[in-house]
């Protein structure tokens, strides 16, 4: 604790704070997730895309999506006085990707966002998480003109282990976004419960 | 002033839409006011260049920043401390921040605010909480409080 130097006055109360990442393919909803339970506005970089843009951001299949995450957004729950989860949306393309490190660094987990109509897009966030054994869950944001697929059917097209979550919901919907955290804290602890048995016995 | 320039294409101004480059007289004078200038300065000429603090370790994005309860009237370091700086210290004197809070609210670059902190914990303006990883945490409850904090949201 090298920065408590000087422990005279705590005027507040210090919160713990958590980061669970919201990961997918560009044009999923993870800005849509994060503002739709979040208290503060999400803290976005958006820029329309540009003549730059064009050539490698692929928009076919996500119709009336003129603006994508160039940055990162993030939004806050305080949970109580002193307990605060923030989300944080990590970038949509592929060129973006050094800044995953930083922000996957010390996160409870992630949710990664899938659109059955392009699931290809979110190999890239399952790999990167089952590589670091950060607890994820896939949530299959389930648009409204998008066909639906059962979860056990994505589960298998992802080729994802049979302990991940696979949860259907509706990255606008407050109550259903909720339901998606709610399930990537209990595979986080129980990810956790997994890791400390072996070492106790 | 002119203001001619304005609304013109990013990449007008900066390639010229003519060929014939460098007479005066025809060539368009394309310039960018206001906002679309960029920022007046710099963001790393804030931390006088520096893109780190000596003798820290990064902060976390989700590192919580807590003013130190000031004496009224400790004007010795406020001479050495930018607009920016104090900016940071009142932000956190009303609620403690974290650390991406703070640059979302000042509109300033993670890097440039992680080392205006740094110069501010030197000056033991704030203390920084650092977050506990999950990995680190000492048993489960803290995660079914995140558990049943959602569920009453």
């Amino acid at each position: 604790m090298i920065f408590r130097r000087s422990e005279r006055a705590k005027a507040s109360v210090e919160p713990v704070t958590l980061k669970i990442l919201v990961a997918g393919g560009f044009g999923v909803g993870k800005t849509t997730l994060v503002g739709a339970v979040s208290e503060i506005k999400p803290l976005r970089t958006e820029e329309t895309l540009s003549e730059a843009g064009r050539p490698v951001d692929d928009t076919s299949g996500v119709a009336g999506k003129h603006t994508t995450t160039v940055a990162m957004d993030f939004g806050r729950i305080t949970l109580r006085e002193d307990l605060v989860l923030y989300l944080f949306g990590t970038p949509g393309q592929d060129r973006f990707w050094f800044l995953w490190d930083e922000l996957a660094t010390g996160a409870l987990g992630a949710v990664v966002l899938a659109d059955t109509r392009r699931l290809e897009d979110c190999f890239a966030a399952v790999d990167y998480f089952e590589r670091r054994d950060i607890p994820f869950v896939i949530g299959v944001n389930c648009f409204d003109d998008a066909s639906r697929y059962p979860a056990e059917a994505v589960r298998q097209a992802l080729d994802i282990d049979e302990g991940v979550p696979v949860v259907l919901c509706d990255a606008r919907d407050r109550e259903s976004v909720k339901e998606v955290l709610i399930s990537v804290v209990e595979h986080a602890m129980a990810a956790a419960a997994a890791v400390r048995e072996p070492a106790t016995t | 002033m002119s203001h001619d320039g304005r609304g013109t294409q990013r990449t007008n101004a900066l390639w010229g839409t003519s060929g014939t480059a460098g007479t005066p007289g025809t060539q368009e004078t394309h310039r960018w006011f206001d906002d679309e200038a960029g920022p007046v300065v710099r963001p790393y000429a804030m931390t006088r260049g520096r893109t780190t603090s000596p003798g820290q370790h990064r902060l976390d994005l989700i590192a919580v920043v807590i003013a130190e309860t000031q004496v009224p009237g400790d004007h010795d370091a406020d001479r050495t401390l930018s607009p920016e700086h104090v900016d940071i210290v009142e932000l956190c004197r009303d609620t403690p921040q974290s650390v991406a809070e703070l640059a979302a609210e000042l509109d300033l670059p993670i890097g440039v605010v992680r080392v205006l902190i740094g110069d501010l914990v030197d000056d033991e303006l704030v203390h920084v909480t650092r977050p506990v990883p999950p990995a680190e945490l000492p048993d489960e409850s803290i995660l079914r409080d995140v558990i049943s904090g959602l569920r009453a949201l």
